[in-house]
């Protein structure tokens, strides 16, 4: 047989995508579940990690069932939205719409000495690529409680560092409203920030990233306040 | 089990043609995915896999290739088996795939893995092309294990996660070494590597 014709190399190709794509599809389908499930295990062990409670892939589900108390969406005006599941909200989405279609997920979560804590969902830009995180606040939604960020391609030991603890920790007991309850976020600035409330220190070389996250906290922190205003004890 | 030729086959690539120290291919993966132990070695195995399997099939499927678009069919072969591998990283080990992320679909663009196809498998028959592609993805894996041994001992002070620099050291004044976490440093490794190997090798020094 001709391997070199024209049909011969037409109909070849044609076969072989076929076979591949029936192949893969295979592949994908049959294990898609078992996928989708570790992307939900990584999403509550960051929300977890926001509330500084570390998890396992093996525990994660039954301490996310012993914290988190509840979980609803809101829109940019503060009023929950039903029929929309806070778990399935995809922030990247969110983002680009304008702001008043906008929904945002709150989960509510109780802490082992009874206290309530709401945790807020982050995404942002760093310098090659996303950004996000989990913001946690006592009740008077004010305080931070715990904070967690991660990234998908920062440079290791510079812009990665946000996904430490050693930085995270810095923005334990922050504020993010000031004297006159004006909304002023948590800024990210270059050195000395151990007193100052409303600042926690910049990661030196990881300029871009760390004007990223503070961008990120103002935008999505923002989108909160009217939330924070009804529910602020 | 192994005849002389096939055990050459397999272990030829290991030492005297390793596709990194010898061939220097695939070189930027080596350097990038190699901060850890376990990623180290998922990688390794991966690239094995995706070697071996499809010189494999290249080889099975050698004789029908339309000439015209052999690179084209070699391509959708060795995608076809990244997008499976990475499937499957995905689904069972989630950890270790996300600190690989792109690594896995750029076994792709393999040097080694396309440099087997031309040179052996579109030659050669089904079982030897499946070992020498066995020994060159474990070449790889070897040299990969080196280097991240060394990384993750010097930088991160661990093997495998598990802590063995003892505390004592730290509290006398040890200090993980940063500079072993970044690439450069990797590319040195690979350098003594190279030098190691060809000063016990004297036939693979050029003139």
């Amino acid at each position: 047989m001709d391997t070199n014709s024209n049909k011969y190399t037409f109909i070849y190709s044609v076969v072989l995508v076929v076979v591949v794509a029936t192949l893969l599809t295979i592949v994908a389908i049959s294990l898609k579940p078992a996928q989708q499930k570790n992307i939900e295990l990584e999403k509550k062990k960051n929300i977890l990690a926001s509330l500084n409670v570390e998890s396992t892939p093996e525990n994660v589900e039954g301490l996310y069932e012993k914290y988190i108390s509840d979980n609803y969406t809101i829109n940019t005006n503060g009023e929950k939205v039903e029929n929309v599941e806070a778990f399935k909200i995809v922030l990247k989405d969110e983002l680009k719409k304008s702001p008043a279609d906008q929904h945002w997920p709150v989960y509510v979560a109780k802490t082992d000495d009874g206290s309530t804590k709401y945790i807020f969902a982050l995404y942002g830009k760093g310098l090659w690529g996303p950004i996000w995180g989990y913001i946690a606040f006592n009740d008077d939604l004010d305080t931070i409680f715990g904070a967690y960020f991660d990234h998908k391609s920062e440079t290791p030991g510079l812009g990665a560092e946000i996904a430490t603890p050693k930085f995270q920790a810095q923005f334990v007991n922050k504020k993010i409203f000031n004297d006159k309850s004006e909304f002023v976020s948590v800024d990210v600035i270059k050195g000395g920030a151990g007193n100052n409330p409303y600042a926690v220190d910049a990661i030196s070389g990881g300029t871009i990233t760390s004007r990223g996250l503070r961008d990120m906290l103002k935008t999505c922190i923002g989108a909160y306040t009217k939330f924070i205003d009804e529910h602020k004890k | 089990m192994f005849s002389k030729k096939s055990l050459k086959l397999l272990t030829d690539p290991i030492n005297k043609n390793n596709p990194i120290t010898v061939q220097v291919l695939g070189v930027c993966s080596a350097l990038a995915v190699t901060v850890k132990l376990e990623p180290a070695i998922v990688m390794a195995l991966s690239v094995t896999f995706v070697t071996a399997m499809s010189n494999f099939v290249i080889s099975l499927l050698r004789n029908t290739i339309p000439k015209r678009i052999r690179i084209i069919v070699q391509l959708v072969v060795v995608a076809a088996l990244v997008i499976i591998v990475d499937q499957f990283l995905k689904a069972y080990v989630f950890d270790v795939s996300k600190q690989l992320s792109v690594f896995v679909g750029l076994i792709i663009t393999n040097c080694i893995v396309m440099g087997r196809l031309e040179a052996f498998a579109m030659a050669n028959k089904p079982i030897p092309s499946l070992i020498d592609g066995i020994g060159n993805g474990l070449g790889y894996g070897a040299i990969l294990v080196i280097v991240a041994f060394f990384r993750e001992l010097l930088g991160s002070g661990t093997i495998l996660d598990i802590k063995v620099v003892p505390q004592a050291l730290y509290d006398a004044g040890y200090m993980n070494n940063g500079l072993v976490i970044l690439p450069p440093m990797a590319l040195i490794l690979v350098g003594i590597i190279i030098w190691v190997h060809r000063s016990k090798n004297k036939e693979l020094i050029e003139n």
